[in-house]
C-alpha cells in the first residue's frame, strides 16, 4: 500500500458515485481542492487538476468501523493508532472508533485526552470510546462526564463483560446525561465458563469447551430491558447467535435507541471451520453454527443489524502459535472487511444491493455515533474510498497493513476490493 | 390546631397546617431575637428525644426549641440504648410511654419507624428524619425560609440539586413545596434520581445550567462521600464539574438565584464555599429558622392554642 499526500487539485473521474447518505447513485466526477470536497457529479474541470481515473470503479463515502482495538497505550508490539490507521486505510475506513481495553485502560478524562491528541497525527479519524468501569474492574462508574468532554464518543468494557446487572443499570442511568451509546460485551462469565469456542455438536467432536449462545442471549436480553427502562442508548456489539438476533429484533420494536452490530466473520464463517484448530478463529463471542450466520444475514437484510464492525484485535504470532486453549481471543479485520461482507452479503447469498451494504459500513455506523454523515457537501473534508465492487482477490500476508498478523482469511477468495482510500488529506493506494 | 395528632412527614399533609405552622414560627422568630429568648408556653410538658441515629444540627435545634419554650426534656440516643442489650424497639417505646411523656421526637435509620412508633404509644410523635423517607421539620424550615425571602411560597420555582434518591429531604421538601403550589424541578446524576419520581408532580432535567436559569432558589443537597465509594458517583471533580455550584457556574448566568442548603455542607464538592459564604445563600437564616419552626411544630403539637394568641 502506497500513501500519499494529496493533490491541492485532485479529480476523480469517471466513476460511478454512491452517495449512502442521500440514496443516490450517478456517474460522474468528484473534484477535491485542498483535501476538501469542491464538487460531486458534473464538474468544471479545474486546470490543471491531477486525475485519477476511476472507470469501472465506485467512488462513496470512507468507511467507519464502530469497534476496532488499536492496543495503545500499552501493547504496542500488537498495534499503535499509527499502524492502525494503515490497516483501516487499506481497508477503506476513515474513521475509526477505539476501545478502551488497554493497558493502562482508557478510563479517565486524561486518558481519552491522550488518545485525541496522538490521533491527530493520524491519517484517519480515531475517536476514543471510554472504559464504564474503572480499571474495567466492573464496581466503580468512571467520569463519563468529563471523559465525553475530552472527546469520548461512547462507553464500554469491551473485552469484558459487565457482570454485575446493577452496575449495569447505574452505567445506563448515567449515560443518559451524555446521551451517549453504552456497548456491552455481552457473555455471562459463568456460562461462558471456560469455554473456547461455540457450544454445539463441534466443540463436542473436538473435545473443546465450549461457550454456549445463551451465554450472550441472556445478557443481550438484561441490557435490552436496562436500556428501556433507563432511557439510555443501548449498542449491542458482536451480535453472534440467532437468539441474541430474536431478542434485538423484538426489543426494536418498542424502543428505537436500540442499536446493534456484527462482525464481517460472523457472517462469513461458521463453526466447522474450527475444525482446522486455526487459532486465528478463536474470538469473543465465538463464531457459531451455520444457522447463527444464517440469522445474522437475516438480520442484516431486515434491519435488525445497524452496521458492520470489524472487531479488528490484533495480536502478537506468540498470542496465536500456541494450543487454542492458551491462545489470545481475537482477529483483525480491517483490511478483509470489505471483501468478506461483499461476497456474502451482495454477490454469493444475499442479494443485498451494494448501496445497502455501504450504508452499513459509511451513514449507519456515523449515524449511531452522531458524526457528519452527509459526506458529499462541499467543503467536507474528504473522506472517500474507492471500490471495485466485482473484483475476486485471493487474501494474503501481503494484504495485511496491521502491525499484528493473525487474520483467518488467508487463502480466502474475497469479492470487492478497496482501491483507494483518500482520508485527511493522504490518499491510499492497495 | 393542626389536624393530625403527630408529624409522621409531610406527604398529604393539609397546605393550611403547613401555613399555620409558618406563621406561628415567624412569630416565634421574634422570639429569638429578644434578649431573653424563653417563653413559658410547654412549661410542665415532657419531651423525649429518641435519637436512634447520629445527628448534630436537628438534635441540637430541636433541644433548643424545647428549652426556649421551657419544656421538660430528656435525651435518649441509640449508643446508650437498651436497644444495644437486645431489648426490642417495641419494649423500648411502651418503657418510655410509662414514664408519662407528652411528646416524642424521633429519628431513626428506617423508613416508617415513627409510624411503627405511634402505634405503641400515645404521645405525640415528630419525625425528625426516617432513613431515607422524610424529615418533615427540615422541609418546614426550608419553606420558611423561602417564604420569608420571597413574601410567598405559591407560585415559586424552585430546584433541588444533588442525590435525590437517599434523600429525606428532598422527599419532605417535594411533598411540601408541591402541596404550597411551588414549581419543583429535580436535578442531579440521573442514577441518583429514581425513575418514578416524576409520579409526584415534579420536574426532572438533569442538566443544572438549565435549572439555574429556570429556578427563584436552588436547594442544594449534601453529596455523602459514602457513595462515592459505592460506585454511584464517579469523582468529586467529575461531580464538581457536572454538579458543582461553584462561582463560575454562578457568574455565568445573569440572574441570581437564592441558594439554601440543609446542611452539613461538603465545601467544594457540591457547593464552593465562596457560594456559600455569598449574600446569595440563605444557609444561616434556615438554621435560625430552623429552631423557630421546630418552636412552632412542638408548640402546635404539644399544647399550643392557636398562633395568633400565644404571641400577642
Amino acid at each position: 500500500m502506497k500513501i500519499e499526500k494529496l493533490a491541492k487539485d485532485l479529480l476523480l473521474i469517471n466513476g460511478k458515485i454512491i452517495d449512502p447518505h442521500n440514496r443516490k447513485t450517478f456517474d460522474g466526477d468528484v473534484w477535491l481542492k485542498n483535501g476538501k470536497i469542491a464538487g460531486v457529479g458534473d464538474v468544471n474541470t479545474p486546470k490543471g487538476a491531477e486525475k485519477i481515473d476511476c472507470s469501472g470503479k465506485v467512488i462513496t463515502h470512507g468507511f467507519c468501523d464502530l469497534h476496532v482495538h488499536f492496543r495503545e497505550p500499552g501493547r504496542e508490539d500488537k498495534e499503535t493508532l499509527k499502524t492502525g490507521s494503515r490497516a483501516a486505510l487499506a481497508g477503506g475506513f476513515t474513521r475509526v472508533c477505539v476501545m478502551p481495553n488497554t493497558h493502562p485502560p482508557l478510563d479517565t478524562p486524561e486518558s481519552i485526552n491522550f488518545i485525541r491528541e496522538k490521533a491527530q497525527e493520524c491519517p484517519i479519524h480515531i475517536h476514543p470510546i471510554g472504559a464504564v468501569t474503572k480499571s474495567q474492574g466492573g464496581n466503580d462508574i468512571t467520569e463519563m462526564g468529563l471523559m465525553h468532554r475530552e472527546g469520548a464518543v461512547a462507553f464500554s468494557d469491551d473485552g469484558i463483560p459487565i457482570q454485575d446487572g446493577a452496575m449495569m443499570r447505574i452505567a445506563l442511568e448515567y449515560s443518559t446525561l451524555m446521551n451517549v451509546p453504552v456497548i456491552n460485551h455481552a457473555e455471562d462469565e459463568c456460562l461462558r465458563a471456560e469455554g473456547v469456542m461455540n457450544e454445539g455438536i463441534v466443540s463436542n467432536h473436538l473435545g473443546l469447551p465450549g461457550n454456549p449462545d445463551f451465554a450472550e442471549s441472556t445478557m443481550v436480553h438484561r441490557d435490552l430491558e436496562l436500556a428501556k427502562f433507563t432511557g439510555a442508548r443501548l449498542h449491542v456489539p458482536h451480535v453472534s447467535s440467532a437468539k441474541s438476533v430474536q431478542h434485538i429484533r423484538g426489543m426494536k420494536k418498542i424502543n428505537e435507541k436500540v442499536t446493534a452490530e456484527v462482525t464481517p466473520h460472523h457472517l462469513y464463517f461458521n463453526d466447522e471451520s474450527l475444525r482446522s484448530f486455526d487459532t486465528n478463529l478463536k474470538v469473543a463471542p465465538p463464531i457459531r453454527t451455520e444457522q447463527d450466520r444464517k440469522a445474522l444475514l437475516e438480520a442484516v437484510k431486515d434491519g435488525t443489524i445497524d452496521c458492520i464492525a470489524t472487531d479488528h484485535a490484533p495480536h502478537t504470532i506468540e498470542d496465536k502459535e500456541t494450543t487454542f486453549d492458551l491462545a489470545s481471543f481475537g482477529m483483525i479485520g480491517l483490511e478483509s472487511c470489505f471483501g468478506a461482507v461483499c461476497k456474502v452479503l451482495v454477490v454469493n447469498e444475499m442479494a443485498i444491493a451494494l448501496e445497502e451494504l455501504i450504508r452499513l459500513l459509511t451513514v449507519k455506523p456515523r449515524n449511531i455515533m452522531g458524526f457528519e454523515a452527509d459526506l458529499f457537501q462541499v467543503g467536507i473534508p474528504a473522506e472517500i474510498a474507492i471500490l471495485d465492487p466485482t473484483k475476486d482477490w485471493v487474501f494474503d500476508s501481503t494484504h495485511v497493513q496491521s502491525r499484528s498478523v493473525n487474520s483467518p482469511y488467508y487463502g480466502e477468495t474475497l469479492t470487492g476490493r478497496v482501491e483507494m482510500t483518500i482520508s485527511r488529506g493522504y490518499i491510499a493506494s492497495n | 390546631m393542626l389536624q393530625q395528632k403527630h408529624l409522621l412527614g409531610l406527604e398529604g399533609y393539609p397546605s393550611e397546617d403547613i401555613q399555620s405552622i409558618i406563621d406561628t414560627a415567624f412569630n416565634f422568630r421574634e422570639v429569638l431575637d429578644r434578649p431573653i429568648k424563653k417563653v413559658p408556653s410547654l412549661q410542665g410538658v415532657t419531651i423525649v428525644n429518641l435519637f436512634f441515629e447520629n445527628s448534630t444540627r436537628t438534635r441540637i435545634s430541636f433541644e433548643l426549641a424545647q428549652k426556649r419554650l421551657s419544656a421538660d426534656t430528656v435525651n435518649f440516643s441509640s449508643s446508650s440504648s437498651s436497644l444495644k442489650k437486645g431489648e426490642s424497639f417495641k419494649d423500648t417505646a411502651q418503657n418510655i410511654e410509662a414514664m408519662k411523656i407528652d411528646a416524642t421526637v424521633m429519628r431513626h435509620p428506617t423508613p416508617g419507624a415513627p409510624q411503627h412508633l405511634t402505634e405503641f404509644i400515645d404521645a405525640v410523635v415528630i419525625n425528625a428524619g426516617d432513613g431515607t423517607h422524610e424529615h418533615p421539620t427540615q422541609a418546614i424550615l426550608d419553606m420558611m425560609s423561602l417564604h420569608e425571602k420571597f413574601g410567598k411560597l405559591k407560585g415559586l420555582k424552585v430546584g433541588i440539586l444533588g442525590d435525590i434518591s437517599h434523600s429525606r429531604v428532598a422527599l419532605s421538601n417535594i411533598y411540601g413545596l408541591i402541596t404550597m403550589g411551588v414549581e419543583v424541578t429535580l436535578c442531579g446524576p440521573p442514577n441518583l434520581i429514581p425513575p418514578f419520581i416524576r409520579n409526584l408532580g415534579v420536574n426532572v432535567n438533569y442538566n443544572v445550567d438549565e435549572v439555574i436559569e429556570w429556578a427563584d432558589a436552588l436547594n442544594v443537597l449534601r453529596i455523602q462521600r459514602e457513595r462515592m465509594g459505592l460506585g454511584l458517583v464517579p469523582s468529586i471533580r467529575e461531580y464538581r464539574a457536572m454538579f458543582g455550584i461553584t462561582k463560575e457556574r454562578l457568574d455565568h448566568h445573569k440572574k441570581e438565584i437564592v441558594i439554601m442548603h440543609p446542611g452539613p455542607m461538603n465545601r467544594g464538592v457540591e457547593i464552593d464555599g465562596s457560594v456559600a459564604d455569598s449574600d446569595q445563600a440563605i444557609i444561616l437564616d434556615q438554621v435560625l429558622n430552623g429552631v423557630a419552626s421546630r418552636m412552632a411544630i412542638l408548640y402546635l403539637l404539644c399544647g399550643g392554642k392557636s398562633s395568633e394568641k400565644e404571641e400577642s
